[in-house]
Protein backbone atom coordinates (compact mmCIF):
# COMPACT_ATOMS: atom_id res chain seq x y z
CA UNK A 1 0.00 0.00 0.00
CA UNK A 2 2.84 2.78 -0.84
CA UNK A 3 3.74 3.85 -4.34
CA UNK A 4 6.88 5.56 -5.63
CA UNK A 5 6.79 9.04 -6.97
CA UNK A 6 8.90 10.16 -9.49
CA UNK A 7 9.04 14.14 -11.19
CA UNK A 8 10.41 14.84 -14.77
CA UNK A 9 11.51 18.13 -15.36
CA UNK A 10 8.63 19.92 -12.79
CA UNK A 11 8.26 23.67 -13.48
CA UNK A 12 5.97 25.20 -11.27
CA UNK A 13 4.29 28.47 -11.75
CA UNK A 14 2.00 30.97 -9.93
CA UNK A 15 0.63 32.97 -13.21
CA UNK A 16 3.66 33.61 -15.09
CA UNK A 17 6.36 33.76 -11.99
CA UNK A 18 7.87 30.62 -11.79
CA UNK A 19 8.50 29.57 -8.33
CA UNK A 20 10.18 26.50 -8.63
CA UNK A 21 12.39 25.64 -11.79
CA UNK A 22 13.16 21.94 -12.84
CA UNK A 23 12.97 19.79 -10.69
CA UNK A 24 13.62 15.98 -11.02
CA UNK A 25 13.52 13.70 -7.86
CA UNK A 26 12.76 10.02 -7.43
CA UNK A 27 11.05 9.24 -4.32
CA UNK A 28 11.17 5.83 -3.11
CA UNK A 29 8.66 3.63 -1.82
CA UNK A 30 8.24 3.22 1.81
CA UNK A 31 10.63 5.33 2.70
CA UNK A 32 10.73 9.13 4.50
CA UNK A 33 12.09 11.97 2.24
CA UNK A 34 12.42 14.98 3.49
CA UNK A 35 12.51 18.68 1.89
CA UNK A 36 15.00 21.11 3.38
CA UNK A 37 15.96 24.62 2.67
CA UNK A 38 15.83 28.27 3.60
CA UNK A 39 12.43 30.20 3.70
CA UNK A 40 10.91 30.66 0.48
CA UNK A 41 12.82 28.12 -1.53
CA UNK A 42 9.87 26.65 -2.69
CA UNK A 43 10.27 23.14 -1.30
CA UNK A 44 6.24 23.64 0.60
CA UNK A 45 5.20 24.71 -3.01
CA UNK A 46 6.88 22.03 -4.51
CA UNK A 47 5.71 19.55 -2.18
CA UNK A 48 2.34 20.86 -3.00
CA UNK A 49 2.67 19.86 -6.66
CA UNK A 50 2.91 16.45 -5.59
CA UNK A 51 -0.72 15.86 -4.96
CA UNK A 52 -2.28 18.79 -6.91
CA UNK A 53 -2.94 20.87 -3.97
CA UNK A 54 -1.28 24.00 -5.01
CA UNK A 55 -4.07 24.14 -7.78
CA UNK A 56 -6.05 25.43 -5.22
CA UNK A 57 -3.79 28.39 -4.98
CA UNK A 58 -5.37 30.48 -8.24
CA UNK A 59 -2.94 30.91 -10.74
CA UNK A 60 -1.22 27.45 -9.64
CA UNK A 61 0.20 25.70 -12.34
CA UNK A 62 3.10 23.33 -13.72
CA UNK A 63 4.53 21.70 -16.36
CA UNK A 64 6.16 18.53 -16.37
CA UNK A 65 5.82 15.26 -15.15
CA UNK A 66 4.82 13.84 -11.77
CA UNK A 67 4.57 10.02 -11.93
CA UNK A 68 2.89 7.91 -9.20
CA UNK A 69 4.16 4.30 -9.68
CA UNK A 70 4.49 5.26 -13.35
CA UNK A 71 0.94 7.36 -13.89
CA UNK A 72 1.35 11.15 -14.53
CA UNK A 73 -0.50 13.58 -12.33
CA UNK A 74 -1.00 15.79 -14.67
CA UNK A 75 -2.28 13.83 -17.64
CA UNK A 76 -5.07 15.69 -18.84
CA UNK A 77 -8.25 13.94 -17.54
CA UNK A 78 -6.85 12.96 -14.56
CA UNK A 79 -8.95 14.11 -11.47
CA UNK A 80 -7.07 16.17 -8.53
CA UNK A 81 -10.05 14.52 -6.23
CA UNK A 82 -8.60 10.77 -7.08
CA UNK A 83 -4.89 12.34 -6.71
CA UNK A 84 -5.33 13.67 -3.33
CA UNK A 85 -7.47 10.52 -2.29
CA UNK A 86 -4.37 8.54 -2.84
CA UNK A 87 -1.70 10.99 -2.00
CA UNK A 88 -2.78 12.63 1.60
CA UNK A 89 -1.45 15.79 3.40
CA UNK A 90 -0.74 17.19 6.63
CA UNK A 91 -0.37 20.67 7.24
CA UNK A 92 1.68 23.40 8.90
CA UNK A 93 -1.07 23.98 11.24
CA UNK A 94 -3.70 21.18 12.70
CA UNK A 95 -6.76 21.79 10.83
CA UNK A 96 -8.86 19.23 12.50
CA UNK A 97 -12.63 20.17 11.35
CA UNK A 98 -13.58 22.16 14.13
CA UNK A 99 -17.70 21.40 14.05
CA UNK A 100 -16.68 17.18 13.65
CA UNK A 101 -16.38 15.21 16.67
CA UNK A 102 -12.73 13.46 17.21
CA UNK A 103 -14.98 10.25 15.64
CA UNK A 104 -16.26 11.90 12.63
CA UNK A 105 -12.75 13.81 12.15
CA UNK A 106 -11.33 10.64 11.18
CA UNK A 107 -14.15 9.64 9.41
CA UNK A 108 -14.39 12.44 6.99
CA UNK A 109 -12.50 11.38 4.25
CA UNK A 110 -13.45 7.76 4.56
CA UNK A 111 -17.70 8.82 4.04
CA UNK A 112 -16.10 11.34 1.02
CA UNK A 113 -17.61 10.68 -2.90
CA UNK A 114 -20.97 9.08 -1.89
CA UNK A 115 -19.07 5.80 0.12
CA UNK A 116 -20.71 4.39 3.22
CA UNK A 117 -19.37 2.30 5.67
CA UNK A 118 -21.04 0.13 8.03
CA UNK A 119 -21.22 1.33 11.77
CA UNK A 120 -18.96 -1.52 13.02
CA UNK A 121 -16.65 -1.40 10.11
CA UNK A 122 -16.24 2.86 10.67
CA UNK A 123 -15.85 1.49 14.40
CA UNK A 124 -12.64 -0.26 13.82
CA UNK A 125 -11.40 1.79 11.08
CA UNK A 126 -11.91 4.58 13.73
CA UNK A 127 -9.80 2.52 16.33
CA UNK A 128 -7.17 1.77 13.92
CA UNK A 129 -6.30 4.67 12.65
CA UNK A 130 -6.13 6.56 15.77
CA UNK A 131 -3.98 3.49 17.09
CA UNK A 132 -1.87 4.25 14.08
CA UNK A 133 -1.37 7.93 15.05
CA UNK A 134 -0.47 7.01 18.59
CA UNK A 135 -3.66 9.15 19.69
CA UNK A 136 -6.16 5.88 20.49
CA UNK A 137 -5.31 5.84 24.43
CA UNK A 138 -5.21 9.59 24.73
CA UNK A 139 -8.97 10.03 22.99
CA UNK A 140 -10.82 6.72 23.61
CA UNK A 141 -13.15 7.92 25.64
CA UNK A 142 -14.44 11.45 24.28
CA UNK A 143 -14.84 10.19 20.62
CA UNK A 144 -17.74 12.60 20.11
CA UNK A 145 -16.07 15.61 21.90
CA UNK A 146 -15.25 17.98 19.35
CA UNK A 147 -11.78 17.71 17.24
CA UNK A 148 -10.59 21.50 18.24
CA UNK A 149 -10.86 20.77 21.79
CA UNK A 150 -7.74 18.73 21.69
CA UNK A 151 -3.58 20.17 22.42
CA UNK A 152 -2.31 21.31 19.13
CA UNK A 153 0.01 18.35 19.07
CA UNK A 154 -3.24 15.77 19.95
CA UNK A 155 -5.29 17.43 16.95
CA UNK A 156 -2.01 16.83 14.54
CA UNK A 157 -2.28 13.21 15.55
CA UNK A 158 -5.63 13.66 14.55
CA UNK A 159 -5.15 15.40 11.70
CA UNK A 160 -2.66 11.84 11.00
CA UNK A 161 -5.25 9.73 11.49
CA UNK A 162 -7.63 11.67 9.79
CA UNK A 163 -4.87 11.15 6.57
CA UNK A 164 -4.03 7.42 6.91
CA UNK A 165 -7.85 6.33 7.34
CA UNK A 166 -8.24 6.88 3.59
CA UNK A 167 -5.53 4.26 3.20
CA UNK A 168 -3.42 6.68 1.13
CA UNK A 169 0.17 5.53 -1.22
CA UNK A 170 1.70 8.20 0.54
CA UNK A 171 1.61 11.16 2.80
CA UNK A 172 2.87 14.64 2.10
CA UNK A 173 3.57 16.21 5.52
CA UNK A 174 4.24 20.52 5.35
CA UNK A 175 6.12 21.27 8.27
CA UNK A 176 4.00 18.92 10.85
CA UNK A 177 5.98 20.18 13.60
CA UNK A 178 6.43 23.86 13.18
CA UNK A 179 3.51 24.85 15.33
CA UNK A 180 4.17 22.07 18.15
CA UNK A 181 6.26 21.87 21.81
CA UNK A 182 9.32 19.49 21.57
CA UNK A 183 7.14 16.69 22.99
CA UNK A 184 4.58 16.55 20.79
CA UNK A 185 6.99 16.80 17.91
CA UNK A 186 8.18 14.00 19.38
CA UNK A 187 5.60 11.81 19.35
CA UNK A 188 4.82 13.06 15.85
CA UNK A 189 8.35 12.00 14.40
CA UNK A 190 8.05 8.70 16.39
CA UNK A 191 4.60 8.18 14.18
CA UNK A 192 6.56 9.06 11.13
CA UNK A 193 9.17 6.38 11.87
CA UNK A 194 6.00 3.86 11.97
CA UNK A 195 4.07 5.47 9.19
CA UNK A 196 7.41 4.38 7.08
CA UNK A 197 6.86 0.51 7.31
CA UNK A 198 3.20 0.82 5.27
CA UNK A 199 3.39 4.44 3.13
CA UNK A 200 5.78 6.90 1.37
CA UNK A 201 6.29 9.62 3.73
CA UNK A 202 7.50 13.44 2.17
CA UNK A 203 8.18 15.92 4.60
CA UNK A 204 9.24 19.00 4.64
CA UNK A 205 10.70 20.88 7.42
CA UNK A 206 13.02 24.01 8.77
CA UNK A 207 14.61 21.66 11.46
CA UNK A 208 17.76 20.39 10.08
CA UNK A 209 17.88 18.01 12.97
CA UNK A 210 14.51 17.02 12.70
CA UNK A 211 15.20 15.62 8.83
CA UNK A 212 18.32 13.78 10.20
CA UNK A 213 16.26 12.04 12.87
CA UNK A 214 13.33 10.49 10.61
CA UNK A 215 14.53 10.40 7.00
CA UNK A 216 16.12 8.25 4.73
CA UNK A 217 17.01 11.26 1.87
CA UNK A 218 16.91 14.19 2.11
CA UNK A 219 16.38 17.35 -0.62
CA UNK A 220 17.82 20.57 -0.16
CA UNK A 221 16.10 23.22 -2.30
CA UNK A 222 17.38 26.90 -2.38
CA UNK A 223 17.11 30.35 -3.86
CA UNK A 224 19.05 32.59 -5.91
CA UNK A 225 17.79 35.45 -4.40
CA UNK A 226 14.21 37.12 -4.69
CA UNK A 227 12.00 36.45 -7.22
CA UNK A 228 14.24 34.22 -8.56
CA UNK A 229 13.03 30.38 -8.80
CA UNK A 230 13.61 27.96 -6.47
CA UNK A 231 15.61 24.94 -7.42
CA UNK A 232 16.73 21.61 -6.29
CA UNK A 233 20.38 21.62 -5.37
CA UNK A 234 21.14 18.14 -4.13
CA UNK A 235 19.57 15.04 -3.56
CA UNK A 236 20.97 12.60 -1.66
CA UNK A 237 20.62 9.75 1.18
CA UNK A 238 20.40 11.70 4.74
CA UNK A 239 23.85 10.70 6.18
CA UNK A 240 25.08 12.05 2.98
CA UNK A 241 24.07 15.34 3.09
CA UNK A 242 24.70 16.46 6.71
CA UNK A 243 28.20 14.80 6.48
CA UNK A 244 29.85 14.99 3.55
CA UNK A 245 27.57 16.51 0.69
CA UNK A 246 28.72 17.30 -2.76
CA UNK A 247 27.83 21.20 -3.39
CA UNK A 248 29.38 23.58 -1.05
CA UNK A 249 25.49 25.10 -0.72
CA UNK A 250 24.13 22.37 1.01
CA UNK A 251 27.52 22.43 3.54
CA UNK A 252 26.99 25.46 4.49
CA UNK A 253 23.06 25.50 5.35
CA UNK A 254 23.14 21.97 6.88
CA UNK A 255 25.88 23.27 9.19
CA UNK A 256 24.62 26.40 9.36
CA UNK A 257 26.67 28.68 8.01
CA UNK A 258 23.59 30.70 6.05
CA UNK A 259 20.43 30.41 5.94
CA UNK B 1 8.22 55.93 51.54
CA UNK B 2 9.07 53.74 49.03
CA UNK B 3 7.19 54.59 45.44
CA UNK B 4 6.81 52.14 43.20
CA UNK B 5 8.18 52.71 40.05
CA UNK B 6 5.85 50.22 37.70
CA UNK B 7 2.70 52.53 39.23
CA UNK B 8 1.29 55.17 36.11
CA UNK B 9 0.49 58.50 37.07
CA UNK B 10 -2.40 59.45 35.22
CA UNK B 11 -0.52 59.48 31.41
CA UNK B 12 -2.60 60.51 28.11
CA UNK B 13 -2.84 56.92 27.31
CA UNK B 14 -4.38 56.32 30.41
CA UNK B 15 -7.14 59.50 29.40
CA UNK B 16 -7.51 58.23 25.76
CA UNK B 17 -8.45 54.74 27.62
CA UNK B 18 -11.17 56.26 29.87
CA UNK B 19 -12.88 58.02 26.75
CA UNK B 20 -13.30 55.33 24.78
CA UNK B 21 -14.33 52.62 27.26
CA UNK B 22 -16.64 55.50 28.37
CA UNK B 23 -18.25 56.37 24.63
CA UNK B 24 -18.20 52.44 23.54
CA UNK B 25 -20.64 51.72 27.29
CA UNK B 26 -22.69 54.71 25.97
CA UNK B 27 -23.25 53.30 22.58
CA UNK B 28 -24.55 50.16 24.04
CA UNK B 29 -26.50 51.93 26.88
CA UNK B 30 -28.08 54.39 24.15
CA UNK B 31 -28.72 51.14 22.09
CA UNK B 32 -30.84 49.05 25.38
CA UNK B 33 -32.45 52.64 25.84
CA UNK B 34 -33.76 53.51 22.22
CA UNK B 35 -35.48 49.59 22.44
CA UNK B 36 -36.72 50.04 25.91
CA UNK B 37 -38.35 53.22 25.01
CA UNK B 38 -40.13 51.98 21.64
CA UNK B 39 -41.25 48.97 23.62
CA UNK B 40 -42.40 51.14 26.41
CA UNK B 41 -43.82 53.38 23.72
CA UNK B 42 -45.65 50.56 21.86
CA UNK B 43 -46.89 49.85 24.94
CA UNK B 44 -48.54 52.81 26.93
CA UNK B 45 -50.00 53.80 23.52
CA UNK B 46 -51.66 50.60 23.12
CA UNK B 47 -52.93 50.16 26.56
CA UNK B 48 -56.36 51.41 25.66
CA UNK B 49 -56.57 48.59 23.18
CA UNK B 50 -56.89 46.04 25.96
CA UNK B 51 -59.07 47.63 28.20
CA UNK B 52 -61.35 48.97 25.83
CA UNK B 53 -65.10 46.96 25.54
CA UNK B 54 -64.61 43.70 22.83
CA UNK B 55 -67.17 45.06 20.78
CA UNK B 56 -65.57 48.74 20.23
CA UNK B 57 -62.70 47.19 18.59
CA UNK B 58 -62.68 46.72 14.69
CA UNK B 59 -64.34 43.68 13.76
CA UNK B 60 -65.96 43.77 17.10
CA UNK B 61 -64.88 40.44 18.51
CA UNK B 62 -61.81 41.75 20.56
CA UNK B 63 -58.58 42.49 19.99
CA UNK B 64 -57.82 39.01 20.14
CA UNK B 65 -59.71 38.05 16.90
CA UNK B 66 -58.59 41.45 15.15
CA UNK B 67 -54.93 40.65 15.51
CA UNK B 68 -54.97 36.69 14.66
CA UNK B 69 -55.23 37.06 11.20
CA UNK B 70 -52.98 39.40 10.40
CA UNK B 71 -50.29 38.03 12.49
CA UNK B 72 -50.44 34.80 10.23
CA UNK B 73 -50.72 36.69 7.14
CA UNK B 74 -47.51 37.88 8.41
CA UNK B 75 -46.26 35.22 9.16
CA UNK B 76 -47.43 33.71 5.73
CA UNK B 77 -45.87 36.09 3.63
CA UNK B 78 -42.47 36.59 5.25
CA UNK B 79 -42.23 32.44 5.42
CA UNK B 80 -42.83 32.48 1.74
CA UNK B 81 -40.29 35.06 1.20
CA UNK B 82 -37.67 33.07 3.70
CA UNK B 83 -38.44 29.54 1.80
CA UNK B 84 -37.56 31.59 -1.74
CA UNK B 85 -34.86 33.47 -0.17
CA UNK B 86 -32.92 31.33 1.57
CA UNK B 87 -32.37 28.48 -0.27
CA UNK B 88 -31.36 30.81 -3.27
CA UNK B 89 -29.77 33.50 -1.71
CA UNK B 90 -27.10 31.23 -0.23
CA UNK B 91 -26.54 29.15 -3.73
CA UNK B 92 -25.73 32.79 -5.33
CA UNK B 93 -23.76 33.22 -2.21
CA UNK B 94 -21.41 30.09 -3.09
CA UNK B 95 -21.64 30.80 -6.79
CA UNK B 96 -19.67 34.33 -6.04
CA UNK B 97 -17.76 33.08 -3.09
CA UNK B 98 -16.31 29.39 -4.58
CA UNK B 99 -17.63 28.66 -8.02
CA UNK B 100 -17.25 31.89 -9.81
CA UNK B 101 -14.25 33.21 -11.82
CA UNK B 102 -12.97 36.26 -9.92
CA UNK B 103 -14.04 38.94 -12.23
CA UNK B 104 -17.29 38.22 -12.65
CA UNK B 105 -17.83 37.48 -9.00
CA UNK B 106 -16.69 40.83 -8.16
CA UNK B 107 -19.27 42.05 -10.29
CA UNK B 108 -22.09 40.19 -9.75
CA UNK B 109 -21.58 40.54 -5.35
CA UNK B 110 -21.65 44.30 -6.77
CA UNK B 111 -25.03 44.26 -8.47
CA UNK B 112 -26.59 41.81 -5.76
CA UNK B 113 -25.52 44.60 -3.16
CA UNK B 114 -27.23 47.59 -5.16
CA UNK B 115 -30.28 45.47 -5.42
CA UNK B 116 -30.56 46.25 -1.14
CA UNK B 117 -30.45 49.73 -2.35
CA UNK B 118 -33.64 49.84 -4.06
CA UNK B 119 -36.87 51.83 -2.76
CA UNK B 120 -39.26 49.18 -1.36
CA UNK B 121 -41.94 51.34 -3.36
CA UNK B 122 -39.89 50.13 -6.41
CA UNK B 123 -40.12 46.62 -5.44
CA UNK B 124 -43.86 47.15 -4.73
CA UNK B 125 -44.72 49.12 -8.24
CA UNK B 126 -42.64 45.84 -10.21
CA UNK B 127 -44.86 43.93 -8.24
CA UNK B 128 -47.93 45.24 -9.03
CA UNK B 129 -47.27 46.29 -12.73
CA UNK B 130 -45.24 43.20 -13.85
CA UNK B 131 -45.16 40.34 -11.39
CA UNK B 132 -48.58 39.78 -10.38
CA UNK B 133 -50.05 40.28 -14.05
CA UNK B 134 -47.67 37.80 -15.03
CA UNK B 135 -48.06 35.25 -12.46
CA UNK B 136 -51.84 34.97 -12.99
CA UNK B 137 -51.49 32.16 -15.18
CA UNK B 138 -49.58 30.24 -12.97
CA UNK B 139 -51.73 30.82 -10.64
CA UNK B 140 -55.01 29.21 -13.10
CA UNK B 141 -52.46 25.97 -13.36
CA UNK B 142 -52.16 25.60 -9.62
CA UNK B 143 -55.91 25.90 -9.61
CA UNK B 144 -56.51 23.69 -11.62
CA UNK B 145 -53.84 20.75 -11.01
CA UNK B 146 -52.97 21.53 -7.29
CA UNK B 147 -56.50 22.71 -6.30
CA UNK B 148 -56.65 19.74 -3.97
CA UNK B 149 -54.26 21.19 -1.43
CA UNK B 150 -55.69 24.00 0.57
CA UNK B 151 -53.40 26.51 -0.03
CA UNK B 152 -53.38 26.22 -4.13
CA UNK B 153 -57.42 26.15 -3.79
CA UNK B 154 -59.20 28.11 -6.55
CA UNK B 155 -60.63 29.95 -8.12
CA UNK B 156 -57.41 31.99 -8.68
CA UNK B 157 -57.36 35.53 -8.89
CA UNK B 158 -57.76 37.52 -12.01
CA UNK B 159 -55.15 39.90 -10.50
CA UNK B 160 -52.62 37.99 -9.25
CA UNK B 161 -52.37 40.31 -6.29
CA UNK B 162 -52.11 37.40 -3.61
CA UNK B 163 -50.13 36.62 -0.80
CA UNK B 164 -47.89 34.52 -2.60
CA UNK B 165 -47.44 37.61 -5.22
CA UNK B 166 -46.00 39.64 -1.85
CA UNK B 167 -44.42 36.74 -0.94
CA UNK B 168 -42.20 36.48 -3.77
CA UNK B 169 -41.87 40.07 -4.34
CA UNK B 170 -40.41 40.34 -0.58
CA UNK B 171 -38.28 37.48 -1.76
CA UNK B 172 -36.56 39.53 -3.99
CA UNK B 173 -36.00 42.36 -1.48
CA UNK B 174 -34.89 39.58 0.97
CA UNK B 175 -32.84 38.28 -1.41
CA UNK B 176 -29.79 40.33 -1.44
CA UNK B 177 -29.03 40.56 2.20
CA UNK B 178 -29.20 37.19 3.13
CA UNK B 179 -26.75 37.04 -0.19
CA UNK B 180 -24.34 39.50 0.82
CA UNK B 181 -24.14 38.61 4.34
CA UNK B 182 -23.57 35.03 3.63
CA UNK B 183 -20.90 35.31 0.92
CA UNK B 184 -19.07 37.53 3.56
CA UNK B 185 -19.37 34.78 5.83
CA UNK B 186 -18.33 32.33 3.14
CA UNK B 187 -15.24 34.18 2.15
CA UNK B 188 -14.01 33.84 5.93
CA UNK B 189 -13.86 30.45 6.04
CA UNK B 190 -10.40 29.50 7.19
CA UNK B 191 -8.36 28.32 3.93
CA UNK B 192 -6.60 25.72 6.72
CA UNK B 193 -10.54 24.21 6.75
CA UNK B 194 -11.10 24.05 3.14
CA UNK B 195 -7.15 22.88 2.62
CA UNK B 196 -8.16 20.05 4.66
CA UNK B 197 -11.15 18.89 3.04
CA UNK B 198 -9.30 19.05 -0.28
CA UNK B 199 -6.36 16.98 0.82
CA UNK B 200 -8.84 13.89 2.04
CA UNK B 201 -9.78 13.75 -1.63
CA UNK B 202 -13.45 16.45 -1.35
CA UNK B 203 -14.85 17.70 -4.20
CA UNK B 204 -15.36 21.14 -4.41
CA UNK B 205 -19.41 20.47 -3.31
CA UNK B 206 -17.85 18.33 -0.43
CA UNK B 207 -15.40 20.74 0.41
CA UNK B 208 -18.13 23.36 0.70
CA UNK B 209 -20.21 20.72 2.76
CA UNK B 210 -17.57 19.97 5.55
CA UNK B 211 -15.74 23.20 5.82
CA UNK B 212 -18.11 26.21 4.30
CA UNK B 213 -21.14 25.73 5.12
CA UNK B 214 -20.69 24.16 9.37
CA UNK B 215 -18.27 27.33 9.85
CA UNK B 216 -20.99 29.57 8.20
CA UNK B 217 -23.86 28.01 10.10
CA UNK B 218 -24.14 30.56 12.38
CA UNK B 219 -23.68 33.67 9.82
CA UNK B 220 -26.30 32.07 7.64
CA UNK B 221 -28.68 31.80 10.92
CA UNK B 222 -27.87 35.63 11.27
CA UNK B 223 -28.19 36.44 7.65
CA UNK B 224 -31.59 34.61 7.26
CA UNK B 225 -33.10 36.68 10.69
CA UNK B 226 -32.09 39.90 9.26
CA UNK B 227 -33.60 39.07 6.20
CA UNK B 228 -37.25 37.86 8.23
CA UNK B 229 -36.75 40.95 9.72
CA UNK B 230 -37.24 43.01 7.06
CA UNK B 231 -39.87 40.99 5.20
CA UNK B 232 -42.04 40.57 8.52
CA UNK B 233 -41.76 44.68 8.57
CA UNK B 234 -41.79 45.70 4.77
CA UNK B 235 -44.98 47.85 4.31
CA UNK B 236 -45.10 48.93 1.11
CA UNK B 237 -44.74 46.60 -1.33
CA UNK B 238 -47.27 44.54 0.86
CA UNK B 239 -49.61 47.17 0.96
CA UNK B 240 -48.62 47.83 -2.87
CA UNK B 241 -48.69 44.13 -4.19
CA UNK B 242 -51.76 42.27 -1.90
CA UNK B 243 -54.96 42.70 -2.70
CA UNK B 244 -56.12 42.66 1.05
CA UNK B 245 -58.66 40.49 2.55
CA UNK B 246 -59.58 38.11 5.68
CA UNK B 247 -57.81 34.86 6.32
CA UNK B 248 -57.58 32.41 3.98
CA UNK B 249 -56.07 29.53 3.37
CA UNK B 250 -55.46 29.80 0.11
CA UNK B 251 -52.27 31.54 -1.03
CA UNK B 252 -53.58 32.22 -5.03
CA UNK B 253 -56.76 34.06 -4.16
CA UNK B 254 -57.36 37.41 -3.07
CA UNK B 255 -56.62 38.21 0.81
CA UNK B 256 -54.73 38.13 4.03
CA UNK B 257 -53.08 41.01 5.57
CA UNK B 258 -49.75 41.55 7.25
CA UNK B 259 -49.84 44.00 10.37
CA UNK B 260 -47.21 46.31 8.65
CA UNK B 261 -49.62 46.66 5.37
CA UNK B 262 -52.33 46.87 7.89
CA UNK B 263 -50.76 49.99 10.03
CA UNK B 264 -49.51 51.95 7.21
CA UNK B 265 -52.69 52.05 5.22
CA UNK B 266 -55.24 52.45 7.94
CA UNK B 267 -52.69 55.06 9.69
CA UNK B 268 -53.54 58.10 8.35
CA UNK B 269 -57.33 58.11 8.85
CA UNK B 270 -56.96 56.88 12.72
CA UNK B 271 -57.37 58.35 15.88
CA UNK B 272 -58.43 57.60 19.30
CA UNK B 273 -59.14 53.76 19.84
CA UNK B 274 -58.46 52.48 16.34
CA UNK B 275 -54.77 54.31 16.36
CA UNK B 276 -54.52 52.59 19.75
CA UNK B 277 -54.69 49.09 17.96
CA UNK B 278 -52.87 49.62 14.89
CA UNK B 279 -50.19 50.70 17.57
CA UNK B 280 -51.26 47.43 19.53
CA UNK B 281 -50.26 45.64 16.08
CA UNK B 282 -47.20 47.27 15.54
CA UNK B 283 -46.52 45.67 19.64
CA UNK B 284 -47.11 42.50 18.49
CA UNK B 285 -45.00 42.90 15.29
CA UNK B 286 -42.14 44.00 17.76
CA UNK B 287 -42.97 40.90 20.08
CA UNK B 288 -42.85 38.80 17.09
CA UNK B 289 -39.79 40.01 15.75
CA UNK B 290 -38.34 39.53 19.70
CA UNK B 291 -39.21 35.77 19.64
CA UNK B 292 -37.74 34.94 16.12
CA UNK B 293 -34.66 36.47 17.28
CA UNK B 294 -34.37 34.64 20.57
CA UNK B 295 -34.50 31.60 18.95
CA UNK B 296 -32.16 32.16 16.15
CA UNK B 297 -30.08 32.98 19.09
CA UNK B 298 -30.57 29.80 20.62
CA UNK B 299 -30.16 27.88 18.03
CA UNK B 300 -26.75 29.31 17.50
CA UNK B 301 -25.97 28.87 21.08
CA UNK B 302 -26.81 24.61 20.84
CA UNK B 303 -24.21 24.46 18.64
CA UNK B 304 -21.51 26.00 20.62
CA UNK B 305 -19.12 23.25 21.56
CA UNK B 306 -18.31 22.73 17.92
CA UNK B 307 -18.56 26.00 16.79
CA UNK B 308 -14.57 25.82 16.72
CA UNK B 309 -14.25 28.95 18.79
CA UNK B 310 -12.90 26.77 21.41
Amino acid sequence: MSKRIDVKDLNVYYSKFLAVEDVNIEIEAKSVTAFIGPSGCGKSTFLRTLNRMHEVIPGGRVEGEVLLDGDNLYEPGVDPVTVRSQIGMVFQRPNPFPTMSIKDNVLAGVKLNGKKISRSDADSLVEKSLRGANLWNEVKDRLDKPGSGLSGGQQQRLCIARTIAVKPQVILMDEPCSALDPISTLAIEDLINELKSEFTVVIVTHNMQQAARVSDKTAFFNIAGTGKPGKLIEYADTATIFSNPSVKATEDYVSGRFG
Amino acid sequence: MTTNALRRNGSKGQAGDKVFSGAALGAGILILATLLAVAIFLFIQALPTFTADPTLITGGEGFASYIFPIVIGTVIAAAIALLIATPVGIAVALFISHYAPRRLAAGLGYVIDLLAAIPSVIYGAWGYLVLAPALVPTFQWLAANLGFIPIFAGPASQTGKTILTAGIVLAVMVLPIITSLSREIFLQTPKLHEEAALALGATRWEMITMSVLPFARPGIVSAVMLGLGRALGETMAVALVLSTGGLIPSLIKSGNQTIAAEIALNFPEAFGLRLAELIAAGLVLFVITLVVNLIARAIIARHKEFSGAN
